[in-house]
């Protein structure tokens, strides 16, 4: 009772949002959709959650297809869309009220799932949603879409604009919400947030790059990188980019990811060419690859 | 050779009614530096950035930016700073070349420098295709390299960048870093402000705020081994949990 999606393509105008997407989430399982601003991950949300007919392919969602069965679909999913998109002049405990109204069910019937959740907000129940912090803001949001116990949740860009503290706080969440046996599909532009995924998949420009588990993904990355620092980063920088060996060179904090396009590649050598270069105090090392080196080699 | 500072912030205050926002915080940020301003959502960011952009007057301490007073010179500091924010950045309804000349004229350019700028700008990104279209249609990746540009074309001594890069791909991202880090080579002082972490790391020292104050400010390295940890991520959340 996942999600199964097969061959989707839409386009907007001469905007082909979505190339033939195919992928299925398996039930209870928490899978990250990957991918930067435009890769057509809002697109593929609207589809799954019966708001936007796809040109072509097949998708069901807890076993309902989304043309035939789109009712079904609707009662049966939670959606939590990248805007906030509550009654901002509703209060919270009000906006909650709503939303279990309006899918026939109680607060008090499916409390246990959101209780977690929702105790935190809970001392502001009186106030209005539109003058909630951007965390409280976005617990709310998942309260409501969770309030009629749905057996598929989708989370566009939830974390989008929050601090770290709520985005893990917000993590957490999901991971017991697995628990309870609810499907979920998240998208996030964030790459550090796939490893707290299940499977993910990498999109971009209307594709899918990779789909796998984030270990399995990192693990498969085809090159060895090298750490490279140095006393001048922008110096740094440019000389790599010079060097008629380079395959890649990304700055990773205050390091540079490097690869080279040589199987023999010697690090004294590059050191050698950096010193060259006139610069001083010169790292060099292995590195693990990560899910953004990952991205950015499938992107290439 | 000692570094002038750019900033120099000393016990400055802004409260609202009984509320500390911004509590005594006291630091300075050197020319050509990338400062990464940290903190939670409500730690006061906004509040002393407003502050040092000359647009809210502290309750009491002391500023100076870009060799300007906070309270007696604020419309100086505003000439002499660049500001970009992913929320406030070009018109999306003006095309490229239209928001330069706009943004130039704001800043006092002559019109023969705006068109030497607009020049310079578009072949220095490769827009020279699209330098006609309206910027509401162009990759979010793209506006932002762009809007970047435009907060230096008064060529000013510090530029705010507010939140600048969320949402866009890594490749894009990691280009953007470079052009602040070519400013900022060129001599430009990068002041910015960003709920992730990643990027905190190519900073060359981060301040975190924590309820009004400063609780740590070093180079993410130091910061790293201060709390003993392996990423910024985790230096924050051990900072704002407590």
């Amino acid at each position: 009772m996942g999600i199964t999606i097969s061959n989707i393509s839409k386009s907007y105008k001469e905007v082909k949002a979505l190339q033939d997407i195919s992928f299925e989430v398996k039930p209870n399982e928490l899978f990250g959709l990957i991918g930067p601003d435009g890769a057509g991950k809002t697109t593929l949300f609207r589809i799954l959650t019966t708001l936007l007919i796809a040109d072509k392919g097949q998708a069901s969602v807890a076993g309902f297809d989304v043309l035939n069965n789109f009712k079904d679909i609707r009662k049966h999913v939670g959606y939590m869309p990248g805007r906030f998109s509550l009654y901002q002049d509703l209060t919270v405990e009000e906006n909650l009220q709503f939303f279990a109204t309006i899918f026939g069910t109680t607060i008090e019937e499916n409390y246990d799932l959101i209780k977690d959740i929702y105790v935190q907000i809970e001392p502001f129940k009186k106030r209005r949603a539109g003058k909630l912090s951007g965390g409280m803001k976005q617990k709310l949001a998942l309260s409501c879409a969770l309030i009629h116990k749905p057996k598929v949740l989708f989370l566009d860009e939830p974390t989008t604009g929050v601090d770290p503290v709520s985005r893990k706080e917000f993590w957490d969440m999901l991971k017991r919400l697995q628990q309870k046996n609810i499907t979920i599909l998240v998208s996030t532009p964030y790459m550090d947030e796939a490893a707290l995924c299940d499977r993910i998949a990498l999109i971009q420009d209307g594709q899918i790059l990779q789909i796998d588990t984030p270990e399995a993904i990192v693990k498969q990355y085809p090159k060895t990188i090298y750490n490279v620092s140095a006393n001048n980063m922008y110096q740094l920088i440019n000389s790599l980019k010079a060097y008629q060996y380079q395959h890649s060179v990304y700055p990773f904090g205050e390091f540079v990811h490097y690869t080279d396009v040589r199987t023999d590649f010697k690090i004294n050598d590059l050191k050698m060419y950096l010193e060259d270069a006139n610069l001083i105090n010169i790292h060099i090392e292995k590195t693990q690859a990560t899910i953004e080196d990952s991205f950015m080699e499938l992107a290439k | 050779m000692k570094k002038t500072n750019v900033i120099q912030a000393e016990d400055l205050t802004k409260m609202f009614g009984d509320f500390k926002a911004v509590n005594g915080i006291t630091f300075e940020v050197k020319k050509g530096e990338i400062f990464g301003f940290l903190g939670a959502n409500g730690a006061g960011k906004t509040t002393a950035m407003k502050m040092l952009i000359g647009i809210s007057i502290p309750t009491s301490g002391k500023a100076n930016v870009a060799g300007f007073d906070v309270f007696t010179q604020a419309e100086d500091i505003k000439k002499n700073i660049g500001y970009m924010s992913q929320k406030f950045a070009l018109y999306d309804d003006l095309t490229v070349k239209e928001n330069i000349s706009f943004f130039g004229g704001i800043y006092g350019l002559t019109k023969a420098r705006i068109k030497e700028k607009t020049k310079g700008l578009i072949e220095d990104l490769g827009l020279q295709e699209v330098s006609n279209q309206l910027v509401g249609s162009l990759p979010l990746g793209w506006k932002q390299k762009i809007s970047f540009s435009v907060a230096l074309l008064h060529e000013p001594k510090i530029v705010f960048l507010d939140e600048p890069t969320g949402g866009v791909d890594p490749i894009t991202r990691r280009q953007f870093w470079e052009m602040i880090y070519k400013a900022a080579h060129d001599g430009t002082t990068i002041f910015v402000t960003t709920h992730y972490m990643d990027e905190a790391e190519y900073c060359d020292r981060v301040s975190i705020m924590v309820n009004g104050k400063i609780e740590a400010l070093n180079t993410p390295k130091k910061l790293k081994e201060q709390f003993q940890v392996d990423n910024m991520n985790d230096v924050f959340l051990k900072l704002a949990r407590g």
